[in-house]
């Protein structure tokens, strides 16, 4: 096990970047500044350590082995679930699901549990700001099962547009499904408020945290949300895993939606009875050694003073939107008060791919394009646009060379 | 100053993606073409007027997108005007070489001199499929956009 670190009330980012030894690799001979984190987070070295750690010495298939190895990879892997619980402050840790990422955790809901309660013309409730992974599972229940999907907009400035989420839960609510933190304008939901309303009108409430759960504190049972998503490759943890968190008595009714081993209790030629949950929505061998490597990755988070790693990440955010603000040929789309460190702008005369191919050439890493959000594209009467995305290891350096980046592509590209 | 940086985004580049030739639908066209990329969102629509004998008469093109899928698109239109099928297929087949910094001379020498300002592209691999967008809508108009 690898132990937590001391808590600090102060943060240093410069000795935390030491931990991602990633970040000391120039790019096309520049220093590297990582700024899509938003994308996926760089993994420190203490998650690859553990990961190594597990599978060099007590790595098995999990659950009904009897030999050493697998019971000791079974306890591995159930205290990474209690690991998820207690970082998502989850009552009971078999309310908590592991899954491939956000993306299956969403449709898990979308197939085990909305779907089985879907009648034509019944409503689902979306912001204009989800990603693809909270857009597309609903679309299938309306291209399939006839439901509706209902748009709750956000303002001018990124914040979203509470009253309109009044207007959109009507008698015919399913499902509310929104994001804890969009992924291209930084907006942080008031879930607490969100989940509040819904509840007042009889509505439960999923919530996509992929990038909420990374930069804000998350408190699921003070939320009273019913359902939340994450994924562990952006927690600087690995690929392929993430967690679903619902309230017991919605997995208990919940039926499956993968079939096979691990989720059943019973086999007969004739019938079938299933595993209670969490196994019965874990069928097959999971992935044990990611599950490892996500709890040590938030065992690392945790080490931190996490309200610092936050003041940082949003010091960054205001010093670039500064450093932004004397580029009158720049527009920031998303200004939410209160909004976590993501910054999305359209330059003028440039287009994003050009941007970013000119940032790439600087050492600077960001995301160009729809970022897997095109209903909130069309919203702004964007296309596209350049994503620079912080983390805890991200410092005014990376802030600089990106500012100096954007006025070299300016000097390329001309002034349109 | 990066210098494959400067070759991408030369002068001649930049202005054709900001005053692309043969802009514009076509009215009366007998073959085109709409191509998408979904991973960046270019779009570039074809439109030709082929003559019996298949010979490309007039070329106009539209789209959206970044400076590379658009300058290519209208160096493509001032390339293609006029050829025959035969010969817009050796074009395509020579570009595509060009811009992944293949060997394949099969560029005649006029159009070598024209397309070689997308030849700073082999630098820049992620970006070559912006170059070939319009080309393989191109070839999609030809082969399946009957009007």
């Amino acid at each position: 096990m690898i132990p937590a670190r001391a808590l600090r009330l102060d943060f240093d980012s410069q000795a935390a970047a030491r931990d991602f030894a990633i970040l000391a690799k120039p790019v096309h001979g520049k220093r590297l500044a990582y700024l899509d984190s938003g994308a996926s987070a760089q993994k420190p070295r203490q998650v690859f350590d553990a990961m190594r750690t597990f599978a060099e010495s007590e790595y098995a298939n999990v659950h009904r082995g009897v030999h050493y190895l697998s019971g000791a990879a079974t306890d591995r892997y159930e205290a990474a679930r209690r690991t998820v619980q207690k970082f998502l402050n989850a009552a009971r840790e078999d309310e908590i699901v592991f899954t491939k990422g956000g993306t299956e955790a969403i449709n898990l809901v979308a197939y085990s549990y909305l779907a089985p309660n879907i009648q034509p013309g019944d409503e689902i409730v979306l912001s204009v700001m989800e990603h693809h992974s909270n857009i597309v599972p609903w679309h299938f229940l309306r291209e399939r099962q006839g439901a509706v999907l209902r748009w709750v907009d956000v303002r001018d400035d990124g914040s979203l547009d509470i009253e309109s989420l009044d207007d959109a839960i009507s008698g015919k609510t399913r499902l509310v499904a929104i994001t804890h933190m969009s992924n291209v304008l930084g907006t942080v939901t008031p879930l607490a408020e969100i989940v509040k309303r819904a509840h007042a009108k009889g509505v439960p409430v999923l919530a996509d945290g992929c990038q909420g759960a990374v930069h804000e504190m998350v408190d699921v049972q003070a939320l009273d949300v019913d359902f939340y998503v994450v994924t562990g490759h952006k927690l600087y943890g690995p690929t392929g895993i993430g967690a679903l968190y619902a309230k017991r008595a919605y997995l208990k009714a919940m039926r499956p939606f993968n079939g096979g081993g691990e989720m059943i209790r019973e086999v007969r030629r004739e019938r079938i009875t299933y595993a209670d949950p969490p196994a019965r929505f874990e069928a097959g061998t999971p992935p044990i050694i990611q599950a490892v490597g996500l709890a040590s990755a938030l065992d690392y988070l945790s080490g931190f003073d996490r309200a610092a790693i936050r003041a940082h990440e949003h010091d960054l955010l205001a010093y670039a939107r500064e450093g932004l603000r004397n580029l009158n040929w720049v527009r920031v789309i998303g200004d939410a008060p209160g909004k976590g460190a993501i910054l999305s702008f359209e330059a003028e005369g440039m287009h994003a791919h050009d941007l970013a191919t000119i940032l790439d050439r600087e050492g600077v890493a960001v995301r160009a394009g729809h970022h897997c959000a095109q209903v909130l594209m069309e919203r702004f009467g964007v296309t596209s646009t350049t994503r620079a995305s912080f983390a805890l290891y991200n410092t005014k350096a990376d802030v600089d060379a990106l500012l100096a980046g954007l006025a070299k592509a300016r000097e390329i590209l001309g002034h349109g | 100053m990066d210098n494959s940086l400067r070759e991408l985004y030369q002068e001649v580049i930049l202005d054709h993606s900001r005053h692309p030739r043969h802009y514009g639908a076509l009215d009366g066209a007998t073959h085109k073409a709409e191509g998408y990329n979904p991973l960046c969102g270019d779009r570039v629509n074809i439109y030709l007027v082929l003559d019996a004998q298949g010979r490309v008469t007039d070329i106009k093109f539209e789209g959206k997108g970044c400076a590379i899928s658009q300058a290519s698109a209208s160096l493509m239109t001032e390339m293609l005007a006029g050829k025959s099928r035969v010969e817009a297929e050796r074009l395509m087949q020579g570009f595509l070489h060009l811009v992944k910094g293949e060997d394949g001379g099969e560029l005649p020498e006029d159009a070598r001199e024209h397309l070689e300002v997308m030849g700073g592209l082999s630098a820049f691999p992620m970006r070559v499929k912006c170059a070939t967008l319009a080309w393989h809508t191109f070839k999609s108009a030809l082969e399946e956009g009957a009007q």
